[in-house]
């Protein structure tokens, strides 16, 4: 990770404009999305829209050939190009064979993407974004920071500021002045202007159509009052039917802004009059800058499914904290950081890839059903295989791909913690590794590991047989989880068995790129949990679950190792987590809960991978009411906490505010406890929680339910 | 048809127009003088009104408006329309599911005056109500029109701290008279 970077960071971070902003934003805009949407099938919308953008992708060329036949034959000239650099010469000898001295631009990321602006001043030009956002971006000689929202990083007296420095002085910070005084100043630019630039939100290839989506009006004034209208269109932008046009403009405001539709949406499919009557040149440049190198890739493809509605950044628990710019000078966000790799150089990724945090909450809620994160570790995967691991990662794993090694040195940590353990807890560790209990406590490594307490219980035998795969943080750290889902199982009558070889379930490699080591991992696990006869291989971690489940397959997939998925599927089919299982049980009558019990209220806290991987959230709070508790619900219950893994070690600085947000929810319901189905999250929760000194107590819903069983 | 009216009318003041109902064009047309006048569009600078042309003026002569509210123009300029106060045009369709305005918008003076002008008063046949945008694209063809104009509610923009302010560069108010007795041929 640079320097500039990390310190990009940390300029965000102790921006409290920003992230009050950027905070409040991301509360209010679930609300207004889910209220948009009402009366309105999400599902079979983007389902309609990934069926139009995938098959278009397919199809570019053919789509890009009829778009230019079908303009061309309605007066407009259309130049395709692949080359950035070519489009901004193509404008340039445009502007100066006309005597072009003054442009009007609306919103467009394609010249953003291509620093147009930049080239435009070089040669003289005057050039002006009319877009109100936009246009403080550029007094402010900045970039946009939001797709949508260009200047969402500015507070009111900062644009006035700017306002007051660039254009005239005095200017107040009241919000509806400030958008007069905008009108004021730019309606004799879009009077005197030559030529307006816009973008494109679609491009109907079979009729040259171009749509132009805004709520300001200044698209339709950019179109209508200078004699030159230029459109740039990135060709994910292409579709090949009018009729595709409706579930994109049923998803893209309600998606992007909680709107039904916009103020204005205008189709223009070729040459339209001027105001002096004559013909006015439309010229409307195609351009591909590697977006065909992505239709390529059999992975990558599926990101041209890309609406640019940036809901993927307005949830998330990341991009609230940081705002766009520390993601770069033009795509920002999840999406942001994939188009970056792309459209610019996949190192230019190699530190904002770094910020997904994987909890997935984009995935759900994408119109393009993009998997962000998975794409996210695909690029990790790719600079890994590029740059190599780093020395440090590479000793780590040499370490977790031998069990014993591995396992022997975490039974070592619980000796050597010693001077740093106070009761069961870390508080305090020194020197560089200060960043990991500054903001919570650590767990100490127990001085038994579940794998040795659990040769000491004495189980039911000769019936139904499930084996138990823990987890190292489960194993080493919270041995106490492990053991009362083993209670409960028995109550069922089942026998947990416990394969000794299993180890690391590969997610830490794989979460940082290390697919190898991640196979090894996998392959070692796969032997060990099939070694014997079970119904079910149950695991209390949500993380684990998704890595025998879902993870070993995609890993196997990704380095083309076919010869091991028929067991990794095997597995797949027989892997369950604690919850499900425990309902499945107790719904069949092979578990029943003591009765009368009033166990007070709780809480329940929704990991990541257990949600929105599993789709199990119902489950445990079903368990937790039938077990006799009032269950409060928490504000945002579904939002990370924050510990994700490694991520919490790397940036420490992210996690620790993520987890603030996350006690506060917390503590704000009045529970004593608060209950969650991951050891990470109890981890990270526990940890803060002891670190605040609140006297909530963090447990896993096994450890809860462990004495509610007859 | 009633119903299409009302949802029509719940989406289009849920996103700050204004809607009107009358039976007959002559109401309409009154309730657009009066408008004009109360709104003090007169000829003096900066005081006019430009009005597109468009059927619902079919049988109206322009002299007599021009009589009642001095300040209209029928023969639309940018200049005219860059200082006017009212723009009044008239619309193709209009859809019910998200209170949008829908007007074939090749004639360039019809776009002027209702980008420039800060108040917008636009006109539209009852029975041009569809439920959605579907509909209208069936009848208002991108393969035939060379710009089709979607209009839902007046200029708006969030781009400072996320608040809502109505007006940036477009019309701040938009006045929608809907009108039943009022067969329109066009598109």
């Amino acid at each position: 990770m640079t320097t500039q970077f990390k310190e990009s960071i940390e300029t965000a971070l102790h921006n409290p404009n920003l992230t009050g902003a950027l905070g409040r934003f991301s509360e209010a805009y679930r609300i207004s999305r889910a209220k948009a949407y009402e009366g309105i099938d999400f599902e079979a919308v983007r389902d309609q829209i990934v069926e139009i953008k995938a098959s278009a992708s397919s199809n570019f060329e053919v789509l890009a050939s009829e778009f230019k036949a079908s303009a061309e034959a309605r007066g407009a000239r259309v130049f395709r190009t692949s080359d950035p650099a070519e489009v901004k010469q193509y404008i340039l000898a445009l502007a100066k064979e006309k005597g072009v001295q003054r442009v009007v631009k609306s919103k467009s990321m394609a010249s953003e993407e291509i620093h147009l602006n930049a080239a435009f001043e070089k040669a003289g030009i005057e050039v002006d974004e009319t877009d109100l956002g936009e246009w403080i971006v550029q007094l402010a000689h900045q970039t946009p920071s939001h797709m949508v929202m260009p200047a969402i990083h500015m507070t009111k007296e900062e644009v006035a500021e700017v306002f007051s420095q660039e254009v005239e002085e005095g200017q107040a910070p009241d919000i509806p002045k400030l958008v007069k005084f905008a009108r004021a100043k730019l309606r004799p630019k879009f009077l005197q202007a030559d030529m307006g630039i816009t973008g494109a939100n679609i491009a109907v290839a079979e009729t040259g159509s171009l749509v132009i989506v805004t709520n300001e009006g200044n698209a339709r004034l950019v179109t209508t009052l200078p004699r030159i209208h230029v459109a740039i269109v990135g060709i994910e932008k292409l579709v090949a039917q009018v009729k595709d046009i409706l579930p994109i403009l049923t998803a893209l405001p309600r998606s992007a802004t909680g709107q039904l539709l916009t103020s204005y949406v205008s189709i223009i499919s070729g040459q339209v009059p001027n105001t002096d009557g004559s013909p006015k040149e439309l010229h409307i440049i195609l351009m591909d800058n590697h977006r065909s190198d992505m239709v390529k890739d059999p992975m990558f493809k599926e990101a041209l499914q890309c609406i640019r509605c940036a809901t993927c950044l307005n949830v998330c628990p990341v991009f609230r904290l940081v705002g766009g710019h520390v993601f770069g000078k033009t795509y920002t966000g999840g999406i942001g950081t994939i188009l970056t790799a792309w459209f610019d150089e996949l190192k230019k990724s190699e530190d904002i890839q770094g910020l997904c945090i994987q909890c997935g909450s984009c995935v759900p809620l994408c119109p393009g059903k993009i998997d962000i994160p998975r794409l996210i570790l695909e690029l990790r995967r790719r600079l890994v295989v590029e740059n190599g691991q780093s020395l440090a990662m590479k000793a780590i794993f040499g370490v977790v791909n031998n069990r014993r090694l591995f396992h022997s040195m975490l039974r070592m940590a619980s000796v050597t913690q010693k001077p740093f353990k106070q009761g069961r807890f870390i508080r305090h560790l020194p020197l560089f590794l200060s960043d990991m209990t500054d903001f919570r406590s650590l767990p100490a490594v127990a001085a038994v590991p579940l794998r040795d307490a659990i040769q000491k219980i004495s189980q039911p035998k000769g019936g139904e047989k499930i084996a138990f795969y823990s987890g190292c943080l489960i194993d080493f750290c919270y041995p106490e989880m492990g053991e009362s889902l083993v209670k409960i199982l028995n109550k069922a009558g089942i026998e947990v068995i416990f394969p000794d070889e299993q180890t690391c379930c590969g997610a830490p490699a794989r979460y940082s790129g290390a697919y190898e080591v991640a196979a090894q991992n996998a392959r070692d696990n796969i032997k060990a949990l099939l070694a014997t006869e079970v119904t079910h291989v149950v695991s209390a971690c949500p993380t684990c679950t998704v890595a025998l489940k879902h993870d070993f397959l995609d890993t196997f997939k990704s380095l083309g190792a076919t010869d091991a998925m028929a067991e990794a599927e095997r597995l797949s089919a027989k892997t369950i987590d604690f919850s499900t299982l425990v309902k499945q049980l107790v719904d069949a009558g092979r578990l029943t809960f003591k009765e009368g019990e009033d166990l007070g209220k709780v809480t329940y806290h929704d990991s990541c991978h257990l949600k929105r991987t599993q789709h199990a959230s119902d489950e445990p709070r079903e368990l937790l009411k039938q077990a006799g508790h009032e269950l409060t619900e928490m504000y945002e219950c579904d939002t990370c906490c924050g510990m994700a893994g490694s991520y919490s070690l790397k940036l420490p600085q992210l996690s620790a505010p993520i987890l603030e947000r996350k006690l506060k929810h917390i503590k704000d319901t009045g529970a004593s406890k608060v209950i969650m189905d991951c050891p990470g999250c109890v981890m990270q929760i526990r940890g803060g929680l002891d670190k605040d000194g609140s006297p909530i107590q963090a447990e896993h819903t096994a450890e809860r339910l462990a004495d509610r069983f007859k | 048809m009633s119903t299409q009216f009302e949802a029509f009318k719940t989406r289009a003041e849920a996103v700050s127009a204004e809607v009107h109902r009358f039976t007959g064009k002559a109401e309409a047309l009154a309730f657009v003088l009066e408008f004009l006048k109360e709104t003090g569009v007169s000829d003096a600078p900066q005081c006019g009104a430009v009005w597109a042309a468009g059927s619902f003026l079919d049988g109206t002569e322009s002299r007599d408006l021009k009589a009642k509210v001095p300040g209209i123009t029928f023969d639309v300029t940018r200049k005219d329309s860059a200082a006017a106060r009212v723009g009044i045009s008239q619309m193709d369709w209009a859809i019910a599911g998200t209170g949008t305005l829908v007007q074939d918008a090749v004639v360039v003076e019809k776009r002027l005056v209702s980008t420039l002008p800060p108040i917008h008063v636009a006109v539209v046949g009852t029975s041009r109500i569809l439920a959605d945008m579907g509909a209208v694209l069936e009848r208002l063809r991108p393969e035939q029109i060379n710009y089709v104009s979607f209009i839902t509610g007046p200029s708006r923009t969030a781009d400072i701290e996320r608040v809502l302010t109505i007006g940036v560069h477009g019309p701040e108010r938009l006045i929608i008279v809907v009108v039943d007795d009022f067969e329109q041929v066009t598109a």
